[in-house]
């Protein structure tokens, strides 16, 4: 639903060649209402007497009485438009400050900008989004003949221009570029502000030399910023998608590269601090004979599972940068200590704190987008109807060919068909009984599906292990290996069909409306996801983490690191199988065995809880494979290009409405909750009660892997005295319980507060809109007393002459 | 002052840049597209009759498109006829950098079918029959219609006066999140 039109200035290779249709919706937009302001008198008008003005005033407000009688007979309250009124009573009407706002005027607009720039004057602030409200106590300005106009007209715009003149730069710049003027004036006006001050332009052609500097940097800064923004990832393939299918499968395509900037953000951070070190000094391992398949890529193990992609490779030591390579051993470390200009990198250390604070700044950014999203699309008042909203910012003008724009249409009808039948309310009694039947019966097969699926994996996966343990016993084939591949491969199946199950069963269900529908089917997808989710995080810390020569493994982290590599990569296999053949047969299938006209749907909700999943065994998986971030970017990479050409080329727009902006608060807040929180609770159990094993990675030798923290915490105390506050302070806040109490009721307060102020808001809001209504039925009693006074005036003897009271 | 050549000044590009919302790249562009909109007999022309910008493919299939170039039009016979300036600044208020208020100040403009200055009830059933469609099926019933027209009105018509000024209609736009929006 933007508002915004996409010219997508390239030769666009598909044109439309049928002809264009009289729209006649517009054509009487150019009769003038005859209503004279300033300029815009019809000619008409001047030439006839005063008497032929009222005839033809009262000829027209005929036409459109009778035009308001078709279509506003249930308003009673429309006087300003029915009755007949005299030529100055109409006079007055048109140039009432609030109906001449919307006029091309340029008074009003200048003087508009005049008010403006001074408020900027006084309090050197940016300007806001103010409203151009009609406060009569400033515009004392009645328009009633033409020479005093230009007169007006050429005041205010010298008080204008005096006004630019004293602004900065930035300022004056954003002000002009704000006001709703056509570009000839602007430049008029510009000419006008710069030609006082010689030199000022930033881009004139005689310059002093400091100001040739201030023009370096003004091209540097222009030049920066096209750069960056011919930068923006995928901008033009976004806009073409957001074109052919608007504005709500646009959010899917926005929220992957969203995730793709995380993930890169992730790579970084560690790879930086992490990865780099450990590359640069890699640690001695006995080099073990692999036989290099092709699997090995996709199950993690072999040369891979003693590389950097994995836990199991990194050192528990300090490194010195003194150091040579080939000497660099497990232990203390090589060269002497003394030595001042060596560097000491301890990789345990730099392992927790780099996991730590990544997570962290994540988790930040998360609350922060969630919060912004939130704040964008709550409103203050919206319990109230959204007719007039839907009516006036529904049409999505990004949107230009000729099917998408009929799609449109229908889709705004069957909104607006929906709410009015809202509206009028009412449901039938005897319906109730077998729709909440069905519901019953749809919601058990969810829930039981789900429980299946989640028990099946359960089951599935103790057999694997089983399986995995007689395998280890007997000589590494490829077919070992490949079995372990099963189950990414099962819980990917179920991920893939239970769906198509869940809308299947929803579409024998009868919603209210389409929005509860869409709500019911992301819930009933995010429980399968979390039950999968929580079986195999039960699996892999529960049972593995906490008896790892149970199941043979010397070193279980790099295990479970490269069971979410394998989840994460057998995930992404379905999907572009799923994608490629199963989006393309049943486009077939339904276009050749259904009959259908149309073409399928791209389900949104369902693409974007698979990348959320993809997202959180990503997450879940950082502390095992510090590299997993980069698979992740890969995958992301190729999902776009592989979804962008599947959509151009098997689906079409959706018919069920979508609200963009609620919708995507949704996502990311189901991004941060179910998926980071979960995500993050994961890895704080791991760190603060799992063992870690004793054969390999840089926690081996501690009892829990934030003792390698507290250990240098207890270094620091005894080595250097002036950082010892670090650990009192540490101490203090995060052991002690008390300081958290605190916290959360300070933040409990925050937020009474805040509510509280929302609430006095609410109630300032209503009693200002009780204020203008009286204001209102004021103005309506005047204009009236005024016709009824110029009617006496004119026909003394008529029976008309009664003054007409106010009415309600 | 519009421009038919086929270059645009440096100081005429910089000078368009600070006052509209579009950024260099987009206005060379834009004015290559209209330099292709004027056909070889009228290169003496400094405006683009509103047929030839109305087949633009972008505008072609748009409900508005008439009632966008009467409103961004600055021709004194009124006929929607464009100049490159005009152009310049349609692309402007429908870029994804410009503001709030000067988008809703031209989609008030814009739906004003009969440029009184309100939206009242002809105008809103304009507007509604514009964003339903031409087809039978998609139109609202007359009595559909009058409801929804006195709904609108009931919702945005704060002193009502039976019409919707230009702060009403901003309130209106500033409560939903969905009208500035980019990408």
């Amino acid at each position: 639903m933007a508002y915004s039109v996409d010219f997508n200035l390239r030769p666009i290779m598909e044109l439309e060649l049928e002809s264009l249709r009289g729209d006649d919706t517009a054509q009487d937009s150019m009769k003038g209402t005859g209503l004279e302001s300033g300029s815009r008198e019809t000619l008409e008008m001047e030439v006839l007497t005063t008497e032929g003005r009222d005839r033809l005033a009262s000829q027209m407000s005929d036409v459109r009485e009778r035009a308001d009688e078709r279509s506003e007979e249930s308003i009673q309250t429309n006087l300003l438009v029915r009755k007949r009124w005299s030529t100055t009573t109409l006079r007055v009407l048109s140039s009432m400050p609030s109906r001449s706002i919307g006029q091309q005027s340029r008074l009003e607009i200048i003087s508009q900008c005049n008010i403006r720039s001074t408020q900027l004057r006084r309090y050197h602030r940016q300007t806001q989004d103010v409203s151009l409200s009609s406060r009569p106590s400033i515009r004392g300005y009645g328009i009633e003949a033409d020479s005093e106009d230009v007169c007006e007209e050429e005041t205010k715009r010298q008080e204008l221009v005096n006004n630019l003149q004293s602004l900065s730069a930035g300022d004056r710049v954003r002000l002009l570029r704000a006001t709703p003027l056509s570009l000839a004036e602007k430049t008029k006006l510009r000419k006008l502000v710069f030609s006082d001050k010689v030199g000022q332009s930033l881009l004139s052609s005689q310059v002093p030399c400091c100001s040739l500097l201030k023009r370096a940097l003004c091209h540097i800064w222009f030049g920066c910023l096209f750069i960056l923004s011919s930068l923006q990832l995928w901008q033009v393939a976004l806009k073409r998608l957001g074109g052919r299918f608007g504005t709500g499968v646009l959010s899917y395509f926005l929220f992957i590269r969203t995730l793709l900037l995380f993930n890169v953000f992730l790579f970084l951070i560690n790879g930086l601090f992490l990865v780099l070190p450990q590359a640069i000094y890699p640690p001695l391992h006995t080099p073990s004979s692999h036989r290099v398949t092709g699997l090995e890529l996709f199950t993690g193990t072999g040369y891979l599972s003693n590389s950097l992609m994995f836990y199991g490779y990194y050192t528990n030591s300090t490194i010195n940068t003194s150091c040579r390579p080939d000497e660099a051993t497990a232990g203390t470390g090589c060269g002497t200590t003394s030595d001042p200009h060596m560097m000491a990198y301890n990789i345990p250390l730099a392992y927790c704190f780099t996991i730590g604070i990544t997570f962290f700044i994540t988790g930040i950014v998360l609350v922060y987008s969630m919060s912004k999203s939130f704040g964008r699309s709550f409103r203050v008042f919206k319990s109230q109807g959204n007719m007039a909203i839907k009516v006036f910012c529904s049409w999505d003008f990004k949107v230009s060919k000729k099917m998408s724009v009929r799609m449109q249409s229908e889709n705004i009808t069957t909104q607006l068909k929906e709410l009015l039948s809202e509206v009028k309310g009412g449901e039938e009694e005897k319906g109730r009984l077998s729709g909440m039947a069905v519901h019953l019966l749809a919601w058990s097969i969810s829930l039981g599906s789900t429980f299946f699926c989640a028990l099946g994996i359960h089951c599935f996966a103790k057999y694997m292990h089983l399986r995995r343990l007689e395998d280890a016993e007997g000589e590494v084939s490829v077919l070992h290996e490949a079995r372990l591949l099963a189950l990414p491969g099962v819980v990917s199946c179920g991920n893939l069909l239970l769906p198509g199950l869940f809308n299947l069963v929803s579409w024998m269900e009868n919603f209210n409306s389409p929005i509860v529908r869409l709500y019911v089917s992301i819930f009933r997808n995010l429980l399968l996801k979390v039950s999968i989710l929580g079986v195999l995080c039960y699996h892999w810390l529960g049972k593995i983490a906490a008896e790892p020569e149970q199941h043979g493994l010397q070193c279980w982290e790099s295990f479970v690191g490269q069971e979410l590599y394998r989840f994460l990569l057998v995930d992404f296999i379905f999907t572009a199988l799923y994608t490629v053949f199963g989006e393309f047969i049943w486009k077939r299938f339904s276009q050749g065995v259904l009959r259908r006209r149309r073409k399928p749907v791209f389900d949104i909700a369902r693409n974007v809880l698979e990348l959320i999943y993809g997202q959180t065994l990503t997450w879940l998986g950082l502390l095992f494979t510090p590299l997993l971030p980069a698979v992740q970017i890969l995958k992301l990479l190729l999902l776009f290009h592989m979804k962008k050409s599947s959509l151009l080329v098997n689906c079409q727009a959706s018919r069920k409405p979508w609200r963009a902006s609620q919708m995507s608060t949704l996502f990311i807040s189901l991004l941060c909750f179910p998926s980071f929180l979960g995500a993050i609770v994961s890895v704080t159990y791991t760190i603060l009660t799992i063992k870690p094993s004793s054969g390999c990675g840089p926690f081996r030798n501690l009892p829990f892997m934030f003792h390698s923290g507290k250990q240098w915490a207890q270094e620091l105390k005894s080595t250097n005295h002036k950082l010892a506050w670090l650990n009192w302070v540490h101490h203090c806040l995060v052991e002690n319980p008390l300081f958290l109490f605190l916290l959360a009721g300070v933040f409990l307060m925050v937020i009474y507060i805040h509510t509280q102020v929302l609430d006095g808001q609410r109630k300032t809001i209503s009693l200002l809109q009780k204020q203008i209504e009286n204001e209102g039925k004021d103005k309506k009693f005047l204009i009236t007393s005024l016709q009824a006074i110029h009617e006496k005036r004119q026909y003394p003897l008529s029976p008309s002459s009664r003054p007409q009271g106010s009415e309600v | 002052m519009g421009t038919t050549a086929s270059q645009l000044g440096k100081d005429l590009l910089s000078e368009y840049q600070e006052l509209t919302f579009l950024t260099k790249q987009e206005i060379l562009l834009a004015h290559k597209r209209y330099s292709e909109l004027l056909s070889k007999e009228d290169r003496n022309l400094t405006s683009v009759p509103m047929e030839k910008v109305l087949s633009l493919p972008e505008l072609k299939s748009n409900p508005f498109r008439k009632r966008i170039c009467h409103v961004f039009s600055t021709s004194d016979m009124k006929d929607g006829s464009l100049t490159f300036e005009d152009f310049l600044d349609l692309l402007s208020a429908f870029s994804d950098s410009a503001t709030l208020e000067i988008k809703s100040h031209y989609a008030f403009r814009i739906f004003d079918f009969d440029d009184d200055g309100t939206l009242d009830g002809g105008d809103l059933e304009k507007l509604v029959n514009c964003l339903t469609g031409k087809t039978e099926d998609t139109r609202l019933t007359p009595e559909e219609m009058r409801q929804l027209i006195s709904n609108i009105l009931e919702e945005s018509d704060i002193d009502k006066d039976g019409t919707v000024n230009l702060s009403e209609f901003q309130h209106v736009i500033s409560r939903s999140p969905d009208f500035v929006r980019d990408g």
